[in-house]
């Protein structure tokens, strides 16, 4: 029950952030990357989030920021879960050799520190932020892979199976039509709490430099140029954090209410 | 219609290769039930599995034959084999309860199945399926239900309808009533033989229960830590068994029973 309110909590903040997201270009009451006043103001009415070092607008550019952190998020999360689903799924389902090298590629990519691996993918590729989606994306599916391998190899195992196995069903319709439905509930769980992972990643990236490019803002590069500025405009750094903290806290509280609600274990 | 001949099936393990099945023949006559009888781990489902060629990984068909209807189904190839399941022939299974898949409904299901065997158009496969909702006494207005709205009974029921929507020449019915109520097991029982009365289908019946194999069945198949230890017509093996398994079988009913 107390599991249940923070979830719709959670579903609460999220909705409300996409919406902002999506509606920045209305909502926005500057040019996210306009440079508007020749000083740096603290939170007032004219800017409600203060503004930043070059005298841009901090309001405005959370707003398109939100734009960029959770598009990342949603499109990196997407190739993880597709990329560990059909492993997953050729492992789980088929065994023996088949099962032991995709997971021994699986053990490879867990071994990688991943952040260092994106980062050097990130430095030999021109940063911008499509790649940064399909490098978190390539780095982030083994997790995925395993759990859907664990589904299904349990349910490979049920009756149900064996009996559309015995109506005459290929291998390939067994598992996209008759074992895949079946596993949607973790997959949905992981690939929640995968986001909020991408999107953590993605604000680490472009606190290095090596994520969103300037001008274009995130909120991790906003985390970024509040750095030099910590004592005399803590603004700038309070307000990217708190919306990249709420933003994951909230995916958690989701994910761990669907875990719940789907009855998903582990 | 059916011949297997000297039929084996070996799971190799790590540690060793477990004979499951072996050398096995028998004969199945078109519109016959042939009765298996067998306790647990004799290898009844695996002869089961295997007639479809559906032993999994680690289990093996090491050798004998399995002609249907003039030809050896080991030497068809896997994309051959799956035009026959559930088409020539097919099977139910001993839990309907885990029998169907619970996203998805019963008429999906039962529509899947002629689908993939039959080029007809979902309206008309969805319309076949009611038909065979019907001819298995279920109520066709429910063909939208899911499985879980569904009595053991009913998802037999169900089951039935499924393997039976293509007009198979031969049915596997492996312990298709050890999971259900006596009551319910009557039924299932009684609706099988009308349907192999009315579509003229043959059927290979395992149970291990000799009360269902009495009942349903003219000959009989005993089997045994994966051997066939007597084969005969149903009342002579009862009354007159040769062999000293069935012999301690029939003994222990007796047993039961006074």
């Amino acid at each position: 029950m107390k599991r249940n309110k923070l979830a719709i909590f959670g579903l609460l903040v999220l909705g409300s952030f996409v919406v902002l997201a999506i509606l920045a270009p209305m909502l926005a009451p500057y040019d996210p990357s306009e440079i508007i006043e020749n000083e740096t103001i603290p939170p007032s009415l004219k800017h409600l989030f203060g503004t930043d070092d070059l005298g841009r607008d901090i309001f405005s550019r959370a707003l398109y920021g939100a734009r960029i952190s959770l598009t990342v998020g949603l499109v990196a999360v997407t190739i993880a879960v597709l990329i560990g689903t059909l492993f997953g799924a050729l492992a789980g389902y088929y065994g023996g050799l088949l099962d032991s090298a995709l997971m021994r590629m699986v053990d490879v990519m867990l071994a990688f520190p991943s952040i260092f691996l994106i980062l050097a993918i990130q430095v030999m590729l021109t940063p911008n932020i499509y790649n940064v989606m399909v490098v978190i994306g390539l780095t982030s599916w083994m997790g995925v892979a395993r759990l859907v391998r664990g589904e299904f190899l349990r349910i490979r195992e049920l009756q149900y199976v064996e009996a559309a196995r015995a109506i005459g069903c290929s291998d390939l319709r067994i598992i996209f039509r008759h074992i895949l439905p079946n596993a949607t509930g973790p997959i949905i769980v992981a690939g929640t709490l995968g986001m909020a992972g991408a999107i953590l990643t993605e604000s680490a990236l472009s606190f290095l430099g090596l994520g969103v490019q300037p001008p274009m803002s995130s909120w991790g590069n906003m985390l970024m140029d509040s750095q030099a500025y910590m004592r005399d405009a803590p603004w700038m750094a309070i307000i990217p954090g708190i919306l990249i903290l709420f933003t994951v806290l909230s995916l958690y509280f989701v994910g761990e209410g669907l875990r719940e609600k789907l009855n998903v274990r582990g | 219609m059916l011949e297997v001949k000297d039929l084996s099936v070996t799971y190799f393990t790590e540690a060793e290769a477990v004979s499951a099945v072996s050398g096995v023949s028998l004969l199945v006559a078109k519109g016959e039930t042939l009765g298996v009888l067998g306790e647990s781990g004799s290898g009844k489902s695996t002869l089961a599995l295997a007639l479809m060629r559906l032993v999994g990984y680690p289990g093996k068909i090491v050798k004998g034959e399995i002609w249907f209807k003039g030809q050896d189904l080991l030497k068809l190839s896997e994309a051959e084999m799956i035009k026959i399941r559930g088409a020539r022939i097919s099977m139910i299974f001993q839990d309907p309860f885990t029998s169907l898949n619970p996203v998805y409904s019963i008429g999906d299901q039962i529509a899947e199945a002629i689908q993939l065997h039959q080029q007809v158009s979902r309206r008309e496969a969805w319309s076949r399926a009611k038909d065979m909702l019907s001819l298995v006494r279920l109520d066709s207005r429910r063909i939208s239900d899911y499985p879980h709205q569904f009595s053991g009974g009913m998802q037999q029921r169900a089951m039935i309808a499924m393997a039976l929507s293509c007009r198979p020449d031969l049915l596997i019915a492996d312990e298709p009533t050890t999971a259900l109520d006596v009551t319910i097991q009557a039924d299932i029982l009684k609706l099988l033989l009308e349907l192999q009365r009315d579509l003229g289908l043959s059927i290979i019946y395992i149970t291990h229960n000799f009360g269902i194999i009495k009942e349903v069945c003219r000959r009989v198949l005993v089997m045994y830590k994966g051997r066939v230890v007597e084969e005969g017509e149903t009342l002579k093996v009862l009354n007159d068994p040769k062999d000293n398994y069935t012999k301690s079988l029939i003994e222990s009913l007796r047993v039961l029973r006074t």
